[in-house]
């Protein structure tokens, strides 16, 4: 049997129609720091979420917040945490990369790669105390080259924990080309440990889903951890009010001046060697801004596409959502 | 003298060393985009940017430093240090020792911290006193941009590992990346003397271990560091309308730290008030009264330091971090002893 895909696009849907809300309050500066969305990842955090039952554990990085609006976490509380109120999901102690919520078994960290070894003592408590339970580790591709994170790895396996591994690879360690700074190929890193490692489209939401269900299920059965490579996108870059994405001639002026002024510096590196930096800055530059704009690796947009058809339904679960979430704003807010 | 700000004379420094002597090479998480001047400047094969993998290069500037080369390793937040300890704590700051003082590390690890911009308490520590807790490690934390750019250049020219803080409501460049975001929405309290300033037209190191007196004062001494020193200097113009002297002095560097001026400063005052956003427990603010104790002078003493794990909400934020009216608070406090 395959996923019911409207009730994963309408999951989907709330993350990306949620974080749009949290987008326009951040901008309204009703949210300090930082902000990492994970508008691009919406698909990986419904299709595997999906698969999860009471007592399963969810180690989060510091894009967060699509798991925990897909695994049933009160939206209203969400926004009060970032908000920094009171009464948020952690009394606005926590904020957006430190979300937690002990109901539900689901604790984030903002340090790049700690998911690895938190969802394997989640997994190991699971082991001990609920047979049948299992731990979903979410990371991303920069976190593979965290010692941390591939350590764990290693004690999966030794140790045979329930744990679903799952590296949304968008091809970005926060603002540096994954591919710069990785040996290997990621599948084959995992495969090495002796886990099952599996690979997939993640902006395709149904082979996510497809491809979590077998890991799911073999960690049920106790049979150990399973790597999943889930490809995806980040339009919004690192976080918002990412520099290259920023619109202003200002932020232009801060980014171009620096370098117009070293070019030329005494003493340095050969010309060759400056233009080649000038050349990877720029095109560093233009990827993120491509990715922004590309509505062809778009989850949502994808599985939009294959439901069509049914206008009417689609039209019904949109007015829905957007009705959901802007309830929840105004609460929030009042 | 020009005007430069806190945030591009640590680069600027940076730079004229790194033109000076080859050997300096700078490495760690997106240095090309952080340091785009240094990276276009120097090419990346000496700023290179780095995995995600702290404990991997933080070490390697070890192994570099010991084999010739004078690296300044950037990690993305000092919270993030705690990734990369060991390379600190049992390689940096031993090697000297357990070699007999045959073999050196000169190296940097340059991270940003503090708080007061609502990024949580994994993204806002300062954990100076906890690193300089380890012997053999040198923890420099600049409140202006004539010494961020002076104790940069001392701390490349060190001969040992030295930790180089920069706090980032001093840095605007990492405020503008990590606070605001280039909004106009979010207002942050940043001192203004401590992000833009006078500095040198050529740069010189600035000796490390020697405090600065930034105000004189007979009642009261306020002892700080970096945002803390422009705290306390808020707080004394407001203590002198109650007719009380606090006198500021900056740390400048926690170690080695300049037990003599300290020591100078108290005696005169007989007070003590010790600025610390760091953590209280067991840390700098502690030490300093050890220190003054140790050396008999009768003080009476208060401390306004971080006391908790800091929280995200701003309101909760600025009543946990040490702010201008708990540091008036505790004077006055202080003065009625």
């Amino acid at each position: 049997m395959g996923p019911d895909l409207w009730l994963l696009y309408r999951q989907m849907l709330r993350s990306r129609r949620f974080e749009e809300a949290v987008t326009d309050l951040w901008e309204k500066g009703k949210i300090s720091g930082e902000m990492h969305l994970g508008v691009g990842e919406e698909s990986i955090a419904a299709g595997i979420v999906a698969h999860l039952k009471d007592g399963d554990a969810m180690a989060l990085d510091h894009r967060g917040t699509p798991p925990l609006v897909v695994r049933g976490v009160d939206l209203v509380l969400i926004l009060k945490e970032f908000l920094g109120r009171a009464d948020g999901l952690c009394c606005g102690m926590g904020g957006h990369m430190h979300l937690f919520s002990h109901e539900h078994f689901a604790a984030s960290s903002g340090i790049v790669g700690s998911a690895g070894p938190v969802a394997a003592g989640f997994a190991l408590a699971a082991q001990h105390l609920r047979p049948g339970n299992i731990a979903v580790a979410f990371f991303g591709d920069g976190a593979m080259n965290q010692g941390m994170l591939l350590e764990s790895f290693n004690l999966a396996v030794a140790w045979k924990l329930p744990v679903l591994f799952v590296c949304k690879d968008n091809e970005w360690a926060i603002t540096t080309r994954s591919q710069h700074v990785t040996g290997g190929n990621l599948l084959d890193r995992a495969k090495g440990f002796g886990m099952p490692a599996l690979e997939v489209d993640g902006t395709d939401v149904e082979a996510v889903w497809n491809a979590a269900r077998q890991g799911v299920e073999k960690a049920r059965k106790n049979n150990g951890p399973t790597f999943l490579l889930a490809h995806c996108i980040r339009p919004e870059g690192h976080f918002l009010g990412y520099t290259p994405l920023r619109k202003s001639l200002e932020s232009m002026v801060g980014m171009v001046g620096p370098l117009l002024r070293s070019l030329p510096a005494r003493k340095g590196a050969s010309p060759g060697e400056r233009i080649a930096s000038l050349g990877s800055i720029t095109s560093l530059i233009g990827r993120t801004v491509a990715e922004k704009y590309s509505k062809r690796r778009d989850p949502i947009y994808r599985v939009r596409q294959r439901l069509k058809a049914d206008k009417s339904r689609l039209n019904e679960i949109e007015k829905e959502v957007a009705k959901e979430i802007q309830q929840a704003v105004g609460i929030a807010l009042s | 003298m020009k005007t430069m700000t806190f945030a591009d004379a640590i680069d600027d420094a940076l730079a004229q060393a790194m033109a000076d002597d080859p050997r300096i090479v700078v490495f760690g998480e997106d240095v090309h985009g952080l340091r785009t001047s240094l990276f276009v400047r120097f090419g990346e094969k000496r700023v290179r940017p780095a995995p995600i993998s702290e404990a991997a290069f933080v070490g390697a500037a070890v192994g570099a430093a010991m084999a010739g080369l004078r690296p300044v390793v950037e990690v993305m937040m000092v919270d993030f240090i705690g990734v990369a300890v060991d390379a600190l704590l049992n390689h940096a700051a031993k090697l000297e020792a357990f070699s007999g003082g045959k073999w050196k590390v000169p190296m940097v690890v340059r991270a940003p911290c503090g708080g007061g911009y609502g990024d949580g308490g994994q993204h806002e520590q300062s954990l100076w006193a906890w690193l300089a807790h380890i012997p053999g490690l040198t923890v420099v934390v600049p409140s202006n941009p004539a010494d961020a750019g002076g104790l940069m250049l001392s701390a490349i020219e060190h001969e040992g590992p030295v930790v180089y803080l920069e706090h980032k409501l001093l840095a605007s460049n990492m405020l503008d990346f990590l606070g605001s975001g280039g909004r106009k929405t979010v207002q942050y309290d940043v001192p203004a003397e401590g992000t833009s300033g006078p500095v040198p037209d050529k740069w010189m190191p600035a000796p490390l271990g020697k405090a600065a007196m930034r105000r004189e004062g007979k009642d009261i001494t306020l002892v700080s560091l970096a945002v803390g020193v422009h705290r306390c200097l808020e707080a004394s113009a407001i203590l002198k309308k109650k007719r009380i002297s606090a006198g500021v002095l900056d740390l400048r560097t926690v170690s080695p730290l300049d037990k003599e001026a300290l020591c100078q400063a108290v005696s005169r005052s007989g007070r003590l008030l010790v600025v610390d956003e760091d953590y209280r427990d067991f840390g700098l603010s502690g030490e300093l009264a050890a220190v003054v104790l140790e050396a008999g002078i009768p003080v009476q003493y208060g401390r306004v330091c971080t006391e908790e794990t800091i929280p995200y909400c701003r309101e909760l934020e600025d009543q946990v971090l040490p702010g201008t009216k708990r540091i008036v608070d505790a004077a006055l406090k202080l003065m009625e002893r």
